[in-house]
């Protein structure tokens, strides 16, 4: 055991951390409001809206994340007709691939919310998009906040997977290191205790809030 | 006459078997552990909450780093040697021990969650009917749970599916890591990863389609139907 491979290269492996929270970040900042977008349109009683969406939701949630990440790793130079980096093509793979979970889970959030509000909302002269907007959303996303937070833990593990396309967040660096020092124990093991650490204090977060949020009707 | 087709089918296979015994172990361990999480003796209880916290919160990918290069490290010299000459396939026990631990960590929350679901008052009438423990869980608790547990284990039992594709990293020649291989011969590679793409959906609406089929025949009566 040589535990001083980790202090010895530890610039580079905080170098990875940077990466792997700037591309969550990124990515959840995208793919929450685009889940509400695809969310909403799920309840829309418009065709146009319903069924699209409910097609990218179904179509993204049955295909696995590597794939996805592929696919835009292989069509952003054509959509964009010239190279992009690694990054944002999984960036852009990231926000598309969550989107479609946070949609379910707005989607379910609103469903928690009774019926009788919407009715009265709209019986006191609100329209449909200000009832949503000031009664309905409001409520309902208190109510997701635990799973939103589950979710996010959830994304946050799935970065690592930018891992497959040559992006340098974390776990790349921690096995390019590792290509150079032959310390598989020691490197692959402080990956895990940090991925470990940032996601047990987000499920205890969650955990907490779910204890303390009584669930809004 | 071009190899590409013959690829496909045996990294659809890979995929398939790989998911497939994954499933199985998960399955078993899931159980142990989702009962262990309930279990009137709080040690045990403490040990199936160190493992599913444990095995829930380190990325997948990480996960299979650890037992594709880290494990065989820890073992002594000659086991491992031994490992190396007479394991065939070391990558692809490593992706089964990675993917099945890692599911059953999350079969055994289900699991748990199935079982809290049932009233306490279930519990009480069916031993208060002179039924004994086992018989308690025999006839009342594990027909109602075991229904309720469906639902969710079909979204994980797909789950599996989607997660085995991780093992490409490790060289598992499983239907994504076949369509890179065909990319890295042709350039085709749109082609090749939309071929596998579609391999999964197809798996995913045929299980779905099976599970959904025995989950209106066994749901329970009364319940509200999803």
């Amino acid at each position: 055991m040589d535990w001083d491979v980790i202090l010895r290269n530890l610039p580079f492996l905080l170098m990875g951390l940077q990466t792997t929270f700037k591309l969550a970040i990124v990515a959840a900042a995208g793919a929450f409001p685009l889940g509400i977008l695809l969310g909403l349109s799920r309840l829309s009683s418009k065709w146009w809206l319903y069924y699209p969406a409910s097609a990218y939701v179904h179509l993204i949630r049955s295909v696995p994340l590597i794939l996805v990440i592929f696919w835009f790793f292989f069509l952003m130079p054509i959509i964009t007709g010239r190279p992009v980096g690694s990054f944002t093509s999984a960036a852009v793979a990231f926000i598309i691939f969550e989107a479609a979970y946070f949609a379910e889970i707005v989607r379910a959030g609103i469903q928690s919310i009774s019926k009788g509000q919407v009715m009265a909302g709209l019986s006191t002269g609100l329209s449909h998009i200000s009832t949503m907007r000031h009664i309905v959303l409001p409520q309902a996303i208190r109510n997701m906040i635990p799973v939103l937070v589950t979710q996010v833990i959830v994304l946050f593990q799935d970065t690592s997977l930018a891992y497959v396309i040559g992006v340098r967040e974390f776990l790349r660096w921690t096995s390019l290191v590792d290509a150079r020092e032959f310390r598989s124990i020691e490197l692959y093991a402080t990956a895990a205790v940090v991925y470990f650490i940032i996601c047990f204090v987000g499920s205890t977060i969650t955990r907490r809030l779910e204890k303390k949020g009584g669930r809004l009707r | 006459m071009h190899p590409y087709g013959g690829w496909m089918l045996q990294g659809i296979f890979t995929t398939i078997h790989l998911s497939g015994i994954g499933w199985i172990i998960a399955l078993i361990l899931g159980v142990v552990v989702g009962t262990s999480r309930v279990f009137p003796v709080a040690f045990i209880r403490f040990l199936g909450t160190a493992y599913v916290e444990l095995f829930r919160n380190i990325p997948l990918l990480v996960q299979l780093f650890i037992w594709y290069f880290a494990v065989p490290l820890v073992l002594p010299h000659t086991a491992r040697l031994w490992m190396y000459e007479n394991v065939p396939n070391v990558e692809y026990m490593a992706a089964l021990a990675a993917l099945s631990i890692y599911t059953s960590s999350r079969v055994g929350e289900q699991i748990r969650s199935g079982l809290q679901s049932i009233p306490k008052e279930q519990y009480q009438a069916a031993l208060s009917t002179g039924l004994s423990q086992i018989q308690m869980y025999r006839y009342v608790v594990i027909p109602y749970a075991a229904r309720i547990i469906i639902p969710p284990l079909t979204g994980e039992f797909i789950g599996i599916f989607k997660n085995s594709s991780l093992a490409l990293t490790i060289a598992v020649s499983e239907v994504t890591f076949m369509s890179q291989r065909i990319d890295s011969y042709t350039f085709h590679g749109i082609e090749a990863v939309m071929g596998a793409s579609g391999v999964y959906i197809i798996i995913c609406l045929t299980i779905m389609f099976f599970m959904g089929f025995i989950e209106s025949r066994v749901s329970v009566p009364g319940l509200i139907k999803r």
